[in-house]
């Protein structure tokens, strides 16, 4: 028992790695394992066949590109725009610092539909700024736009949080440095400091995407919900749920899931890589 | 290159860090500035690299007014006391970084030879793929260096070089740099609050004190020829005595020492200034300071004796071994104790 209790895992000084484990396993299982594990049960329920029919008919193939393709477009806008907000909260003194640094996690705190509601009063064609965009030709409520833009809405906050801690540790010196040996400011910007938030650009993507992905309140009032045109998956598992099609609903939740999880995987394992091969380990 | 700082005065809000400070230093001089942390040193070495700016003040690379000149376009080689490496690059890609940044971008086999050539200067040729995490505090500073040469430098500015390195990495890199120096015939200024560094490394020391230079020199001036009593106190142990000054010598115990400058004195009270190693000590009443033995320690080659004298006061002393051995003194026994030469200041710090 020893022997082996040896061979998994390296011997530590730091005490309780048994009870801390079993307890991470048990909370782990029950709140995520067991829950998840049903749901792939109850899918299988479908049998082979019933599972690719149900799962990847074109209305739920047309509903995983919409929400996993605006997820994708609205992530890399949260990128670019969360490390812009994290650049002014942590380089720039300025009045109301604090207030701007408070009001950027609201969309954590807020009930989704709330944000739902006020993004579609505001963009409806009648709304304050659907009004302006409409002459336009730029229509956001009620399509793409509109799911993409409710998504920005509620990832903002994890990029801005994930940089602005490590854009606060990084030193001055290093752009200094840069500086006295000749870089421009765009060069220094470009060569030093991305690279040094890269570890953090990546999470923050990668958390503002899954949240979109999985995002369902404030989009459902927003889209417009037509099928195979501005339906998200989330939706589409509702609907199948109101339908009592049970087996249904957890298949494309499997497929959703599955999805999520690779990609998650893949980047926590590109993290992973980037920081070894910099750490030398 | 010569290089020539004109009243130049720079304030941080209620601090002022520096006041009208003039400096010259020639082509080829490798200079300290030191003195205590808050004392201006790292402000004014800032202030030539560009990376702060005076309030007033000029700062002239061969007699061309720089001031203007942002610290891309100084051509200035920095090197900082924590490196300010570049993590996610390799040593290579670290000291490549200054040529590949130019507008006119040399040739890549360019830069791969002048990067090894540097690496072979700071002799860390087989390190270029390692990242800077996995190299040691003195090699790390070493790539700063070699980054910092890299651009070809008009003058190589030093931070606190050595300064959070252990002392016998520090011993080795200083007599480097000046070995280093001594073959490129770079001009050089480094900051630092250590006094045997500065003496040792630089062929002209500044004093800096309060936002102001108290004195400037050759190492052994400095030491030898304190101009005030802050530098006497900052430059190593120090006895202060009290001392009468009058008619141009200084009284102490029955001994008169001259005392140049104070011939107008009539029996002022003072203080002088004697370096341990000038303290004589004898068990014979030959005159001087009586003074009872406390302690002694021995270090190395040489024997520290600390003694109590008349009124408290408390005096060190640093005998050879030998000497020591021949006086044959135990704690507790009655000594005298004689300068052999002292330095003396009016007891408000005139001279």
């Amino acid at each position: 028992m020893t022997v082996l209790a040896h061979r998994f895992r390296e011997p530590s000084v730091i005490p309780g790695f048994g009870i801390t484990l079993g307890v991470t396993l048990a909370a782990l299982g029950l709140v995520v394992l067991i829950p998840l594990s049903a749901l792939f049960l109850k899918a299988a329920g479908l049998g082979f066949s019933g599972f690719i029919a149900t799962a990847f008919d074109s209305r739920a193939m047309a509903a995983y590109g919409l929400s996993f393709g605006a997820a994708l477009v609205a992530a890399l806008v949260n990128l670019f725009f969360g490390t812009l907000v994290a650049w002014v909260l942590v380089r720039y003194r300025f009045a109301g610092k604090r207030l701007l640094d408070a009001l950027i996690d609201l969309p954590f705190a807020l009930p989704t539909a709330v944000a739902g509601i006020a993004l579609t009063t505001l963009f409806a064609p009648n709304g304050a700024f659907g009004a302006f965009l409409e002459p336009l030709g730029i229509k956001v409520a009620f399509t793409r736009l509109g799911v993409i833009l409710a998504m920005i809405f509620i990832g903002l906050p994890f990029v801005v949080r994930s940089v602005q801690p490590v854009l606060e540790d990084l030193e001055s010196e290093v752009e200094e440095a840069a500086a006295s040996l000749g870089a421009s400011r765009l060069q220094t910007l470009w060569l030093v400091v991305l690279p040094s938030l890269l570890p953090a650009l990546i999470s923050g993507f990668a958390l503002a995407f899954v949240r979109a992905v999985g995002e369902y309140g404030s989009i459902i009032f927003i889209a417009g919900n037509m099928p195979g045109q501005t339906e998200i998956a989330p939706l589409l598992i509702i609907i199948k749920l109101e339908q009592y099609n049970y087996a249904g609903a957890t298949a494309i939740a499997s497929v959703m899931l599955i999805i999520s999880f690779v990609l998650l995987f893949v980047i926590n394992r590109l993290q992973h890589w980037r920081q070894s091969r910099m750490e030398g380990r | 290159m010569q290089l020539d700082i004109q009243s130049v005065s720079k304030r941080f809000g209620d601090f002022q860090a520096l006041r009208n400070v003039s400096l010259s230093i020639d082509s080829g001089e490798l200079v300290a500035l030191l003195g205590p942390s808050g004392s201006g040193k790292t402000t004014l070495l800032r202030i030539i690299a560009g990376l702060e700016t005076p309030d007033s003040g000029q700062v002239l690379f061969e007699g061309e007014n720089v001031s203007d000149l942002s610290a891309r376009h100084r051509q200035v080689g920095f090197v900082f006391q924590h490196y300010a490496l570049f993590r996610h690059m390799t040593v290579f890609e670290n000291v490549a970084f200054g040529l590949r940044v130019r507008k006119q971008r040399p040739s890549k086999g360019t830069i791969e030879a002048k990067v090894r050539e540097l690496l072979h200067l700071v002799q860390l040729e087989s390190m270029g793929d390692r990242y800077p995490s996995q190299l040691s505090g003195g090699q790390r500073q070493r790539v700063a260096l070699a980054r910092a040469l890299a651009i070809e430098p008009r003058v190589l500015l030093l931070d606190e070089p050595f300064g959070a390195l252990d002392a016998q990495v520090r011993k080795e890199l200083r007599r480097w740099l000046r070995r280093l120096h001594d073959e490129m015939g770079i001009t050089g200024v480094f900051v630092t609050h250590d006094q045997e560094e500065a003496l040792e490394v630089a062929d002209r020391v500044v004093v800096t004190h309060r936002g102001g230079i108290e004195q400037v020199g050759s190492p052994a001036e400095i030491y030898d020829h304190p101009a005030t009593p802050f530098i006497f106190q900052f430059l190593g142990n120090v006895n202060r005595l009290p001392v009468r000054l009058h008619q141009g010598a200084a009284r102490i115990g029955g001994l008169a020492f001259p005392a140049g400058g104070f011939e107008n004195a009539q029996d002022q009270p003072g203080i002088a200034f004697v370096r341990p190693h000038d303290l004589g000590i004898s068990a014979e009443g030959s005159g001087g300071i009586p003074v009872s033995l406390r302690h002694a320690v021995v270090i190395g080659p040489t024997v520290r004796l600390e003694l109590e004298g008349p009124d408290r006061l408390t005096l060190e002393a640093e005998l050879s071994r030998s000497a020591f051995d021949a006086l044959k003194a135990h704690p507790g026994q009655a000594l005298w104790a004689r300068p052999v030469s002292v330095r003396a200041f009016l007891e408000d710090g005139g001279q």
